[in-house]
C-alpha cells in the first residue's frame, strides 16, 4: 500500500506543519497582544498560571526560539493545551472535551447526509439533463454562495420563531443532564434539526454540481453506451456510469471538508450551539488565546483524520490507485 | 489518475470542489485527455459562449462593481449614525428608510451601500493576490517539475487540507485592532489561504501543456525559458486562471463575511459581515426584525451567484459537455433541430453546431 503510506506521511508533515504554525502565529504578531491581555489578567489568576502562560508564549523567558518551540511540543505531546482563561481555571483541553461530541455528532451527520443526499440528486440531474432539473443548478448556486450563518438565520427566524416548529437554539432544553432517556434524546434531535438542515442545504450543492458534472461526462462513455445496448435495466446502467463518477466526489472530498466544517462552526454559533464554533467565539470575544490555537489545533486534526478516512475509502474504491505500488 | 474528465465542475464557493476531475492530489502528470484548449496560433482571443448564465453573470456582477465605487456617496444618512435617539426598538422598512433601521436606529440601507465597497474591494484583492501567487507557483511546479516541484505541491495540498476559517480567526485574533481597518491587509490575509487550489489546478494543466508538440518546438528553437511559460503556455491557461480568479473573489466575499460576522475585524468599519455582526447581537433572528439581516445576506449570495454563473460559463466553455442550457428543447427547436429526441439519449451527445449558435 505505497499509496495510501504516502498520502499517511503527508498528513503527518501537514499535522507537524500546522502545529508549528499555530507556534509561530503569536509570536510573530505586531504589538505582542498576548502581554496584553497577560497585564489584564493580573490579580484574576494565580501568579503561577500567569508564569506558566508566560512560558507558554515566550514571555520574559530565557528561553531561545528553538527551546520554546521543544517546550510546546512537549506540552503538545502530554495533552497539555494551556490553562483557558475565560473558563479558569479550567484547562483548554477540559473546555474543548466538553464541547467536541456536539461538533463530531452534528457536522458528522450533516455532512454524510448531504453527501449521500447530493451525489444521489447529482446523479438525477445528470441523468435528466435537458429537463426542467437542470434549473436546480442556479438554485443550488445560490445556496452555495449564501454564507452559511445567513441560512441559519433565515432557518431561525422561519422555522423556530415564526412557525415555532423547532426550539430557537442550544443543544438540548433542560439545563442539568437527566440521563439518556427517550425525552432527552428526542430533546437533543429536536434542537439539533435545523442546524443540521442548514448545513445540509448549504454544502449539498457542491456535491450536487460536482456529481452531475462528472456524471454528465461519464454518461458519454462507450461501455455505459454498451450496458444500455445490452439492454441491461436503467437501473444498472445508472449505477455503472455513477460507479465511477463517484471518485472525483470521494476524493474532492478533501477540499470541501475544511469549507464545511469553517461553515459548520459558524452554523453553531448562530444556534448557540454549545459545540467547537461556539467556544470558539467566546475564545475570540475575550481573547482567550490558549483556548483559540487549542480549538485551531483540534479542528486541523479532525479535518486531516477525515481526509485520511477519505483516501482509504478512494482506495477501496479504485482499484487502479492499488496497482501502482 | 484523472478519471477522464480533465477540469470538470470548477469548484464552487462554501463547499470545496468536489469534481475537480484530479483524482490524485498533486503527484504524477494527469493521463487523461487533455483539455479543449483553443488550439495555439488560431485563437489567443477568447470567444466566450453567449451562454445566458454568462451574460446574467456579467450584468450582476458589473451593477455590483459600480455600487461599490458609488455606494458611499448614494448613502442617504451617515451608516453609523443614529438617526432619532427616541426609540430602541429596530423600525421596518418605511418611505424614509427603505431597508429599516437597526437597535441603534442607524439606517440599513445606508449601511449596505457602505458596507459594499470594503467587502468587494477586499474579495477582489484577495482574488488578484491570490490568483497572482497561483500562476506563480502552480505555473513553475508544472514547468520545473523535480524538487521545486515536489516541495511547492506539499506546500499547495498543505492549505488546501488546513481548514482555512480556524486558522484565519486564530490570525485575525491576535492581530492588533489597528490591523482590523486596513482593507487592504485583511485581503491580503485571505488571500494567503485561498491561492492553493488554483495553483493545484494550474499545475495539472501546465503538465498537460508542456509536453504538447508545439512547446516542445518551441524549446527546439531555443526560445527561453520565460518566453514559452509567457507565450505559448501562459495564454492556453487563461480559461483556468479566470475561473480560478472568479472562484479566489468568492473565497474572499464568503470569508471576508465571516470574519466580519464573527467581529474580528473593527465592526464599526462597514461591510456586510458587520451588518450580520451588528444584528447578531441584537438577536435579529430570532427577534423578527428580518430587514436587519435580509440585505447583507441576499447581497452577498447574489454577488456569489453572479461569480459561479461565470463560472459555470467558462466550465462549459472548458468542456463542452457541461453544455446542457443550449439543448433544451425550445432552443434547440430554435435553432432548427425540432426533431431533438425527448429525453437526452444515453451514450449520444447532441451537438448544436457552433457557426449557427453564434450567428447574431
Amino acid at each position: 500500500m505505497r499509496v495510501l503510506a504516502r498520502r499517511i506521511a503527508f498528513y503527518v508533515v501537514t499535522a507537524v506543519a500546522a502545529i508549528t504554525v499555530d507556534f509561530f502565529i503569536p509570536r510573530v504578531m505586531p504589538g505582542n497582544p498576548v502581554s496584553a491581555v497577560l497585564a489584564r489578567l493580573q490579580g484574576q489568576v494565580t501568579q503561577n498560571t500567569i508564569r506558566s502562560l508566560e512560558q507558554q508564549y515566550g514571555l520574559n523567558t530565557k528561553e531561545g526560539l528553538w527551546g520554546q518551540y521543544v517546550h510546546y511540543l512537549w506540552n503538545l505531546v502530554q495533552g497539555n493545551l494551556g490553562v483557558s482563561t475565560s473558563s479558569y481555571p479550567s484547562a483548554v483541553t477540559t473546555v474543548i472535551r466538553g464541547a467536541l461530541p456536539w461538533t463530531l455528532g452534528l457536522v458528522g451527520t450533516a455532512t454524510v447526509l448531504s453527501f449521500v443526499l447530493g451525489t444521489l440528486i447529482g446523479i438525477l440531474v445528470a441523468w435528466r439533463r435537458g429537463t426542467w432539473l437542470d434549473n436546480l443548478l442556479p438554485a443550488t448556486t445560490f445556496f452555495q454562495a449564501a454564507p452559511y450563518f445567513f441560512v441559519a438565520f433565515l432557518a431561525l427566524d422561519l422555522f423556530a420563531t415564526r412557525l415555532g416548529w423547532f426550539p430557537t437554539g442550544r443543544a438540548y432544553g433542560q439545563l442539568d443532564f437527566p440521563g439518556f432517556n427517550g425525552t432527552y434524546i428526542g430533546d437533543v434531535l429536536s434542537h439539533a434539526v435545523l442546524p443540521a438542515l442548514t448545513i445540509v442545504l448549504c454544502s449539498a450543492a457542491g456535491w450536487i454540481v460536482g456529481m452531475r458534472n462528472v456524471m454528465v461526462t461519464t454518461m458519454d462513455e462507450d461501455y455505459v453506451l454498451v450496458a444500455q445496448a445490452k439492454g441491461l435495466p436503467k437501473g444498472r446502467v445508472i449505477w455503472y456510469a455513477a460507479r465511477n463518477a463517484i471518485l472525483p466526489s470521494v476524493s474532492g472530498f478533501s477540499l470541501a471538508i475544511g469549507f464545511v466544517v469553517s461553515g459548520a462552526l459558524l452554523t453553531e454559533i448562530v444556534f448557540s450551539y454549545p459545540g467547537l464554533g461556539f467556544i470558539l467565539l467566546q475564545a475570540v470575544g475575550s481573547r482567550d488565546y490558549p483556548l483559540l490555537q487549542g480549538i485551531f489545533l483540534v479542528i486541523t486534526f479532525a479535518v486531516l483524520a477525515a481526509n485520511l478516512a477519505a483516501d482509504f475509502v478512494y482506495v477501496l474504491l479504485d482499484p487502479r490507485t492499488r496497482q501502482e505500488a | 489518475m484523472s478519471t477522464g474528465t480533465g477540469l470538470s465542475g470548477t469548484g464552487l464557493p462554501g463547499s470545496g470542489l468536489p469534481g475537480t476531475g484530479l483524482a490524485d492530489p498533486g503527484t504524477g502528470p494527469p493521463s487523461g485527455p487533455p483539455l479543449a484548449l483553443p488550439l495555439p496560433g488560431r485563437a489567443r482571443k477568447f470567444q466566450l459562449p453567449r451562454s445566458p448564465k454568462i451574460l446574467v453573470g456579467l450584468v450582476m456582477l458589473a451593477a455590483f462593481l459600480i455600487l461599490a465605487v458609488i455606494g458611499p456617496w448614494l448613502a442617504p444618512f451617515n451608516p453609523s449614525a443614529s438617526v432619532s435617539t427616541t426609540n430602541g426598538v429596530p423600525q421596518p422598512p418605511s418611505g424614509a428608510h427603505w431597508l429599516g433601521t437597526t437597535q441603534l436606529q442607524q439606517d440599513v440601507f445606508s449601511q449596505m451601500l457602505a458596507g459594499g465597497r470594503s467587502t468587494i474591494f477586499v474579495a477582489f484583492v484577495s482574488g488578484v493576490i491570490a490568483t497572482v501567487l497561483s500562476v506563480v507557483l502552480g505555473v513553475s511546479a508544472g514547468y520545473l517539475s523535480g524538487l521545486a516541484d515536489d516541495l511547492l505541491s506539499v506546500l499547495a495540498n498543505f492549505f488546501l487540507v488546513l481548514p482555512a476559517l480556524p486558522l484565519l480567526i486564530v490570525v485575525f485574533g491576535f492581530l492588533p485592532p489597528s490591523g482590523g481597518n486596513n482593507d487592504l491587509l485583511i485581503g491580503l490575509i485571505i488571500s494567503a489561504t485561498g491561492w492553493a487550489w488554483g495553483a493545484r489546478v494550474l499545475r495539472a494543466q501546465t503538465l498537460s501543456l508542456r509536453s504538447r508538440d508545439y512547446v516542445e518546438s518551441a524549446r527546439i528553437i531555443g526560445e527561453r525559458q520565460w518566453r514559452i511559460i509567457g507565450f505559448e503556455i501562459l495564454p492556453n491557461l487563461t480559461p483556468v486562471v479566470a475561473s480560478s480568479f472568479l472562484f479566489t473573489v468568492l473565497y474572499g466575499v464568503g470569508t471576508y463575511t465571516a470574519i466580519a460576522f464573527l467581529g474580528l475585524v473593527n465592526p464599526e468599519h462597514w461591510s456586510w459581515g458587520a451588518i450580520f455582526f451588528w444584528a447578531q447581537s441584537a438577536e435579529a433572528e430570532v427577534s423578527g426584525y428580518w430587514w436587519w439581516y435580509l440585505p447583507p445576506g441576499f447581497a452577498v449570495a447574489f454577488l456569489g451567484t453572479a461569480l459561479a454563473l461565470l463560472n459555470f460559463g467558462i466550465d462549459e466553455f472548458i468542456n463542452p459537455r457541461l453544455r446542457a442550457a443550449g439543448l433544451t428543447r425550445r432552443l434547440a427547436k430554435k435553432a432548427g433541430h425540432g426533431n431533438l429526441p425527448r429525453r437526452f439519449v444515453l451514450g449520444v451527445t447532441p451537438v448544436v453546431r457552433a457557426s449557427e449558435k453564434s450567428q447574431p
